[in-house]
């Protein structure tokens, strides 16, 4: 009977936990879709044809603005990762992340004459950023600078599925609302849209001025090597799911480990309970 | 005082007390492991523990210095003269007696590559100095010849030579 | 429960009697394995074990972080980015460390819910409960430290605001935040100092942990019944500490490893907040300020007094009302399970602090309900800002007010001679006590 307060305990602070977080939603934006990703839940993994096609569509549209400085070549080629390939256990020999690598510009000092190069990457680099420092992200972005993507999932509640709403999120704005010049109405951004609204102050409409405009617009934007129709909505599937994999690359390893640990601790404190049992058996207690 | 064999008895050794203390002994070694573990080289410190190398950037009879896991890397490209000094020294002279040959990849026995560490404490030997033509430590005197091996000094052992393989003509990988 | 039991240690071998005379560890290790503790312990008594248990866990995670963080302002978040992909299990540590910290204190809430529930802070029990308090302030001071090394947005704007609470004590206060700070703002300075003390307190803690496990022995182990057991009873009323309450604090030890298990691998960030997933701005401040889950009863309070330093006072005083709680309680009766008129308003303090930690999380501003507008186009009903006010009343009323008067009003039920007698009631059959 004990045992069960304390559990019953244990169970009400564990909500009380949980709540704190989730009570600080973004106010006013409209709650993200619920998109079935692959890796969610606790047995999800990453689809590795998505997370290629996710790379595809952060190098060909989101790269020339926003960088991935915490994530290097070589994590394309890991484990789990979109470009792991059996072949090279190591990710730093992947043919494929040695490719990618050399598509970038690394910023480096010339050997010899101490000048300032730059050269093509190789896998042990980092994503360079397409900016030189945050004054020139702004200058270039009309003032925002672009956030880095590499922990974009974990940064933002709702993950992937917020990043889904918000490449799809961008609709037209309703009537009453004004827009600033170089800001964009999205309706599943977090903002306070109370004193550019014209209309009834008690129907505001969800959601914010975003300054970067809609990424992705037009069907077949990017081609995908693996023939799948390049719809806007697949398209942001894709690339949220990719920024997903990048801000926690182990993610699928902590999600094994921990079924692993799960069970043997499940076993452990059965053999435990019985050992405690039968100590205590003949003593009044 | 309760005796063995006593069912009373907290300290009779059980099945089931056994088991559960072997079930700790398992939970305890495979928390460890991690903990040590992670005091292994992390994935960015073995991302560089191998590089590639241009060797178009060396010029005949020089040689160029690379990072390589921390240490410089001197890669040689000898002048056939250096080649026919090196491989005309006998065994005997040696004091770390190597062969050329077991020093460069056949077909690229022009390029020479060795850790550019001296033997006896560490220091970075100077290019094209000393007796021997290869290298001069100016710490304490070593010279090394034209294939990178202790001549006169007091360094133990020749330079060494890392793992590494030609992917092309030009690019080695080194380690 | 007397504390003068002798040692019936006997060394067996050579290497032992060795020890013995120059270094009695063995000694005290048999001792304590040996300890006669009272039989009717419950499962609340085991949350001491899973404390210690935690701290061992958070110092030892600590250490191997400290290895690969670097507390510099423009390195700090990479370097733990850098410690969640690249370092062998770097990712296995971290979210342990992290996630540690709320279990911590979830453990530490409810050790210190049992203390107030059994009466284990009354006489002769009172330095106990007072070491107790001083690692309790000792883990928050911890774990705001800790909190700010990640240098993500919550971090560092959440050390802007507890450093700037130091800033509000007159006169003295400017010159404190400077102080605190190394500079005119929250800065590399502030970071360095920081992670050293993060280092530094967790030792503090355990040297007070000692302290708190001296005194312990010192008057000897609490039970549920609430009475001192007798030297003369030491034989039906206690059992010795190993095997039975070893086996028994390893399984309720397991269960909370169970649900610590299932944040860290399945929902590790679910305790946190994602504004911390973006790098530290000083210029931008994110929408919502909140500390932790486990700050914000006091986060509430601070928020509900209109003046910053009445609110400071106010803050710290809901913690130092504690150091106060052997002397305010004025019932002669220890555990609650016979006090049953206090046991409800026991009952209403945990919802209250629930509720407390509810508020913390919510702007002063929203309304908890409302009943319409009124003709300014505000809205009438309650807003947090007021439901907390009632909620931080209650909580100082209840130390201050209803246990004093309630300790000399109240009628206790009768309170048993011995433990054995409730035991005996409750299970049929006359069970042999084990020795």
């Amino acid at each position: 009977m004990k045992l069960s307060k304390t559990l019953i305990a244990g169970l009400a602070s564990v909500l009380c936990l949980t709540a704190g977080g989730a009570a600080l939603a973004a106010g006013g934006a409209e709650h993200p879709r619920d998109v079935d990703f692959s890796f969610e839940g606790p047995f999800g993994t990453f689809d590795q044809a998505q997370l290629q096609r996710g790379y595809r569509v952060y190098k060909e549209v989101c790269a020339s603005c926003h960088s991935m400085e915490l994530l290097s070549f070589r994590d394309l080629g890991m484990k789990g990762g979109p470009f792991w390939d059996p072949r090279w256990p190591n990710p730093n020999d992947n043919l494929f992340v040695k490719a990618i690598a050399a598509e970038f510009e690394i910023a480096d000092i010339d050997s010899e004459s101490g000048d300032a190069i730059t050269r093509p990457g190789t896998s042990a680099d980092r994503f360079p950023n397409p900016y030189a420092n945050d004054v020139a992200a702004a200058a270039s972005n009309g003032g925002a600078v672009p956030p880095d993507l590499s922990v974009m999932a974990k940064a933002r509640h709702g993950g992937a599925d917020y990043i889904y709403s918000l490449l799809v999120g961008y609709v037209r704005p309703p009537a009453g609302l004004t827009v600033g010049a170089g800001q964009y109405y999205n309706k599943y951004f977090g903002g306070d849209l109370t004193s550019a609204w014209s209309g009834d102050p008690h129907h505001v409409p969800k959601g914010g001025f975003i300054a970067m405009p809609a990424p992705i617009t037009t069907e077949g934007q990017v081609t995908y090597d693996d023939g799948t129709r390049a719809t806007v909505d697949q398209m942001s599937r894709d690339v949220a799911a990719f920024i997903a994999w990048a801000s926690e690359p182990k993610q699928t390893e902590r999600k094994q480990t921990g079924l692993a640990v799960m069970i043997y601790l499940a076993l452990f404190s059965v053999l435990t309970f019985f050992s405690y049992k039968r100590l205590w058996k003949n003593v009044g207690h | 005082m309760a005796h063995e064999g006593d069912p009373n008895d907290p300290n009779r050794r059980d099945f089931i007390h056994i088991a559960a203390g072997a079930a700790a002994v398992g939970a305890a070694a495979a928390a460890a492991w991690p903990l040590i573990d992670q005091m292994n080289p992390a994935a960015d410190t073995l991302a560089l523990a191998s590089i590639e190398v241009d060797l178009s950037k060396v010029q005949e009879g020089q040689q160029i210095v690379v990072k390589w896991r921390g240490k410089p890397l001197f890669v040689r490209y000898r002048t056939p003269k250096e080649i026919a000094e090196a491989k005309a020294v006998p065994l005997a002279d040696l004091k770390d007696p190597q062969p050329d040959s077991a020093r460069v990849k056949p077909g690229h026995e022009q390029f020479l590559i060795v850790v550019g560490s001296c033997t006896h404490l560490g220091c970075v030997p100077t290019f094209g100095t000393g007796e021997y033509g290869g290298w001069f430590c100016p710490c304490h005197g070593s010279a090394y010849d034209t294939s990178g091996r202790i001549r006169k000094g007091p360094a133990p052992l020749n330079l060494q030579v890392p793992e590494y393989s030609f992917l092309s003509d030009t690019r080695v990988k080194v380690g | 429960m007397s504390a003068d039991h002798e040692s019936t240690y006997v060394p067996k071998s050579a290497f032992e009697r060795w020890m013995d005379a120059r270094l009695p560890i063995i000694r005290m290790g048999a001792d304590y394995a040996a300890l006669p503790t009272p039989r009717n312990l419950n499962y609340w008594w085991t949350f001491g074990g899973i404390l210690f248990l935690m701290l061992v866990i958070q110092i030892i995670t600590g250490i191997i972080l400290a290895m690969h963080y670097v507390p510099h302002v423009d390195h700090a978040f990479a370097s733990v980015e850098r410690i969640m992909r690249d370092v062998n299990y770097g990712w296995l540590v971290r979210y342990v460390h992290a996630n540690g910290a709320s279990m911590f204190f979830l453990a530490v809430y409810i050790h210190m819910l049992r203390g107030l529930y059994y009466g284990s802070y009354k006489a002769p029990r009172e330095m106990i409960w007072i070491l107790g308090v001083i690692i309790f302030l000792l883990m928050m001071a911890t774990g705001f430290l800790g909190y700010t090394l990640p240098w993500g947005q919550m971090s560092f704007h959440g050390a802007v605001v507890i450093t700037n609470l130091l800033g509000a004590i007159p006169v003295i206060g400017p010159g404190i935040l400077t102080w605190i700070q190394g500079g005119f703002a929250v800065d590399q300075p502030t970071l360095n100092r920081f992670f050293s003390l993060h280092y530094l307190l967790p030792f503090v803690i355990f040297g007070v942990v000692v302290l708190h496990l001296w005194a312990l022995h010192t008057a000897g182990q609490g039970n549920p019944v609430g009475i001192m057991i007798p030297k003369e009873r030491l034989k039906q009323d206690t059992v010795p500490f190993h095997p039975y309450y070893t086996v028994k604090d390893g399984f309720a030890i397991l269960l909370f490893l169970l649900l610590f298990a299932t944040f860290v691998f399945f929902n590790p960030n679910a305790m946190g907040h994602a504004d911390n997933y973006i790098p530290a701005n000083p210029l931008v401040t994110p929408a919502h300020i909140v500390p932790e889950w486990y700050f914000l009863p006091f986060y509430a309070m601070l928020r509900a007094i209109p003046d910053k330093f009445g609110g400071v006072v106010v803050m710290f005083g809901a913690i130092f009302v504690l150091f106060l709680l052997p002397w305010l309680d004025t019932s002669k009766v220890r555990s609650m399970r016979y006090r049953p008129a206090m046991r409800w308003f026991f009952i209403i303090f945990v919802v209250v602090a629930l509720g407390l930690g509810w508020c913390g999380a919510k702007l002063p501003d929203e309304m908890v309900f409302s009943l319409g507008e009124g003709s300014n186009g505000q809205p009438i009903g309650m807003n947090y800002l007021w439901l907390t006010r009632i909620l931080t009343f209650y909580y100082f009323a209840y130390f201050l007010i209803i246990m004093p008067l309630l300790g000399l009003r109240e009628t206790p039920l009768p309170v048993p001679d011995t433990i054995a007698a409730p035991v005996l009631d409750h299970d049929d059959a006359a069970k042999v006590p084990a020795q």
